[in-house]
């Protein structure tokens, strides 16, 4: 791979709605680049064999509790045939090597988003397996000189054309590293005869997590490192006017203080705020000595913004015409001609990531060299980050990767690794730097807020002739390089998503709105919003003319077959396949039966990233408004499931936060500040909001892995808000759902 | 001078007294299994056992565990032999990212000391730590799957 793929990729990203913050490359690695440099113990970078014949397998991308520490490993092994019991897993660092016009990847492209960590190593890993494996069978057949042809592999050992001739891939690697790499691809395994992929496996050294060995970054400790900790400007946009840190300096452990110059207004972020920080011995006494400074803000230009301002921003834009962004047919004259017609509006607010575990980041800048531990989605980023801060050669920043607690996209910033870059730097000292809860909530990348308009018209037969979808958001492209505000869509409204190619005259219309509001990228980023609104509106219209949802929706997604598809996830879409997944989650809940008043169930689907999901829930309302979540049925089609164990827990995870967020979750703005702060004002679902029953089905569909992380999340929330109006006759447009449902319930009985 | 047990081993501390307990423990101690996730008592992600009970480390001054016996995630096994509480969790794969697990094997043994054979309702009223994975199925299922472990092992 040279230099240029890796920006044709990154420019990639950009248009399908990723991070441009890694140069994440999926699909292009091939096994060739990266089985140089060999040890003597070592198959490449990636597989060594222990004398007792253990095969530790690198892993080199970030664990953020999706599995791929797990998922990878099972590919090399398959190939390479061994035994699943004998397999060890390590963590590998960033690895990047100079070009002559930059970097590029010695590990293979190395980060985690947009659910491509399993699809896009999928080839790449296998050919790390088989190649190894290739080179065991030519070492043995040197040592035995007989013709490799006639030798084969058994878990871990390589079997001879005589009889007894058995010996161990521990007793071969010194030969078979010394072994050139054949020239051509090694052949890869026919999936009938898989006997690790595919099978459901647990997480690679779930006891590490269960006895409490697992690290984390925020285990990460240094000899002689200090703790720093920063007060950030809680205006939007603020500044530091100055400051007085006299009292900070008198707690005891408290070392010394440092000012954190903010980001450049309107220009990219590398960090998010403008600060002072504190350095101190401990992580108590930094809390502390935070607490106590002082420090006068400037409120920077946005401390009239609030949540109200920014809804009345986005309602003004929506009452002009926008940027047209997809134009299929005549809209305007299919829905002027409609026998029915429905307009509607749908309001999504500003969600935060709030991974468990807070954001955090040892760096150490030494002269002319940085060490870095941190958790991230992106390493490569974080090399950047620190190359910036410092100005030091990034083959002279080492990159170490923790365990994560948590992504959900966070992490696909590196703005903490860029801070405790600065403050390292600034103070000379090994430091790592921690964020509060307070700080991850009031500081984040937040999922974008909008307004969506939805307008749609059915001929006499309750056909679905005109579609229209018009948003008025502000775009997570804000603040990126070199992007004119004509492509902030792009990361807001994927246009080829159903019903787009399902109806001739179909139209998106954008309105970019502005605000101090950091954003980026959430879980499933603008799936969450659209998946929501069009299977909300999708029942509305189904309901408006007395149809089924699920008949209304079956006819128009139609039988199997492959369309254009052009954004993230693509290049085709089988509507079909979300056909069957909606078709089987309705008969598992019997969606068709009556229930009584209070109680209902609610359907919905959505294709995200490549992969297949649908939701059906019941739930009933008590006369007061209180929901009871009974029974969560999901299905997912991720291609072939890599393990079905892990799929499954995504897709219960992924439902988890998915109905929180509906619930519970929106981040607001008061006088250009964050109004929410903890878990007590950003109350993330515990276990007694957690629905009472869950299933989930996992359908394998052919012999390609597509993503799982994101997929399960975008049905949920309208599956949720059908069942609540299949109950109740109130329909949720406003998330979160919150007290809405005691508020209309009290209205209700008042009538 | 703050003299108190950790894992059947004393140990001393002499900062501040008011430091919450979680910070002794990972600062000091480095026992890092007990994790931070909001510092106010809401996720239970620094859940210890005091004196065999479950409580919240991070709103917890060191100075009121003078004395008295704590047991983290760490501590938790004996002779290395995983209690069923932590057999349950590898058996049925409960951790995801896993931060939160310490915590909520720690808020489980409690529950099953106290209630060795809980409900659904029980469990959900006891169990009050935050998954932001979402990892709450498994969970229960875990309770359940350890309770008819302790059940069988009590037995026999
Ligand atoms: S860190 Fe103690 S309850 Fe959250
Ligand atoms: S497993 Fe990630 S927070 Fe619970």
């Amino acid at each position: 791979m040279n230099s240029n793929e890796v920006k044709v990729n990154r420019r990639k990203f950009l248009i399908t709605g990723m991070t441009v913050s890694g140069g994440l490359v999926f699909g292009l690695p091939t096994w060739a680049n990266y089985q140089s440099d060999t040890a003597e113990n070592k198959l490449g970078f990636f597989i060594e064999v222990k004398p007792d014949n253990t095969v530790v397998i690198g892993s080199n991308q970030p664990e953020i509790g999706q599995g791929i520490r797990t998922v990878l490993p099972m590919m090399v092994a398959e190939e390479l045939d061994l035994n699943w019991s004998q397999v060890e897993v390590v963590q590998m660092p960033l690895g990047i090597v100079k070009t002559a016009d930059g970097f590029t990847w010695k590990y293979g492209g190395q980060g985690v988003g947009g659910s491509t960590g399993t699809s896009g190593n999928w080839n790449f890993m296998r050919e790390v397996g088989a190649s190894a494996r290739q080179q065991f069978i030519s070492a043995a057949a040197k040592v035995w000189k007989v013709d490799p042809a006639s030798c084969h592999s058994n878990e871990g050992h390589v079997i001879g054309p005589q009889k007894n001739q058995k010996a161990s891939y521990a007793s071969l690697i010194t030969v078979a590293s010394q072994i050139p790499l054949a020239t051509t691809k090694p052949k890869l395994k026919d999936p009938a005869n898989f006997k690790i992929l595919g099978k459901p496996h647990n997480a690679v050294a779930v006891e590490d997590l269960v006895t409490g060995k697992a690290k984390y970054g925020i285990d990460t400790y240094v000899d002689g490192m200090k703790i720093a900790m920063i007060k950030r400007s809680p205006y939007l946009d603020g500044t530091v006017r100055s400051y007085d840190d006299s009292e900070a300096l008198k707690i005891l452990g408290v070392v010394k203080t440092t000012a954190i110059k903010g980001p450049q207004l309107g220009k990219p972020y590398n960090i998010l705020a403008s600060g002072v920080a504190v350095i101190a011995d401990n992580t108590w006494a930094a809390m502390q000595g935070v607490a106590a400074l002082k420090i006068d803000w400037d409120k920077g230009p946005h401390h009239k913004e609030s949540t109200a301002s920014f809804k009345a921003q986005l309602n003004e834009l929506l009452q002009s015409k926008g940027q047209v962004v997809r134009d299929d047919g005549d809209f305007k004259a299919k829905f002027a001609a409609a026998d029915k017609q429905l307009t509607r509006r749908y309001d999504i607010p500003f969600v935060s990531h709030a991974p468990l575990e807070p954001q955090n980041c040892f760096a150490h800048v030494q002269g002319d060299k940085v060490r870095i531990i941190v958790p991230t989605q992106m390493p490569s980023g974080a090399s950047r980050a620190a190359a910036a801060e410092t100005d030091i050669d990034r083959l002279d920043i080492s990159i170490e990767m923790t365990r994560v607690g948590g992504g959900f996209g966070r992490r696909l910033s590196n703005d903490y690794v860029s801070e405790a870059c600065i403050i390292s730097k600034a103070t000379g000292l090994p430091i790592k730097l921690m964020w509060s809860r307070e700080d991850d909530i009031k500081h984040d990348f937040y999922r974008p807020a909008g307004i969506h308009e939805m307008n749609a018209g059915l001929n006499k037969q309750g056909e679905l002739i005109a579609w229209q979808h018009r948003l008025a958001s502000a775009s997570k492209y804000y603040r990126r390089p070199n992007l004119s505000e004509t492509e902030y869509w792009k990361a807001e409204l994927y246009t080829d998503d159903y019903p787009a190619n399902l109806i001739a005259d179909y139209q998106v219309e954008y309105h970019s709105a502005q605000s101090g509001m950091p954003r980026g990228s959430w879980r499933a980023p603008a799936h969450t919003a659209n998946g929501f609104v069009i299977q909300s509106f999708i029942d509305e219209l189904a309901h408006e003319s007395q149809q089924s949802p699920l008949d209304f929706q079956l006819k128009l997604l139609g039988d199997s077959r492959e369309i254009p598809y052009e954004n993230h996830g693509g290049p085709t879409f089988n509507p079909g396949r979300l056909a069957a997944l909606l078709q089987w989650v309705a008969t598992k809940i019997a969606f068709k039966q009556p229930r009584p008043k209070g109680r209902g169930v609610g359907i919905a689907t959505h294709f995200t990233f490549g992969g297949y999901a649908a939701h059906a829930i019941e739930v009933s309302v008590s006369p007061e408004g209180d929901l009871t979540i009974h029974r969560v049925i999901g299905a997912i089609d991720c291609g072939f499931a890599v393990n079905p164990r892990g799929v499954e827990a995504q897709m219960q995870g992924g439902t988890i936060d998915a109905l929180s967020t509906a619930l519970n979750l929106e981040i607001t703005v008061k006088d250009g500040q964050v109004v929410q702060s903890n878990f007590h004002d950003y109350p993330l679902m515990k276990q007694n909001q957690a629905p009472e029953m869950m299933e989930v089905h996992v359908v394998n569909h052919g012999n390609e892995p597509a993503g799982v992380g994101e997929i399960p999340l975008p049905p949920v929330a309208p599956a949720l808000t059908n069942a609540i109006y299949a109950a109740t006759g109130i329909r949720i447009r406003r998330l979160p759902i919150k007290d809405q449902l005691q508020v209309a319930m009290k209205s209700q009985t008042k009538a | 001078m703050i003299t108190f047990k950790i894992n059947a081993q004393e140990v001393n501390f002499d900062g501040d007294p008011q430091t919450p307990a979680l910070w002794v423990i990972r600062d000091e101690l480095k026992l890092t299994g007990t994790k931070f996730g909001c510092g106010i008592g809401q996720c239970g992600a620094c859940s210890i056992h005091l004196n065999g009970q479950v409580i919240r480390s991070c709103v917890t001054p060191i100075e009121s565990v003078a004395g008295q016996s704590i047991t983290t995630i760490e501590g938790l096994a004996e002779d290395k032999q995983l209690t069923p509480v932590q057999q349950a969790w590898i058996k049925h794969d409960v951790p995801q990212c896993g931060y939160c697990q310490s915590g909520q094997i720690m808020a489980a043994t409690d529950l099953l000391h106290k209630n060795p054979n809980p409900s659904d309702a029980d469990i959900i009223q006891a169990m009050s730590n935050i998954c932001r994975c979402g990892t709450y199925v498994r969970i229960k299922k875990a309770i359940h799957d350890a309770a008819e472990m302790m059940s069988k092992g009590a037995q026999s």
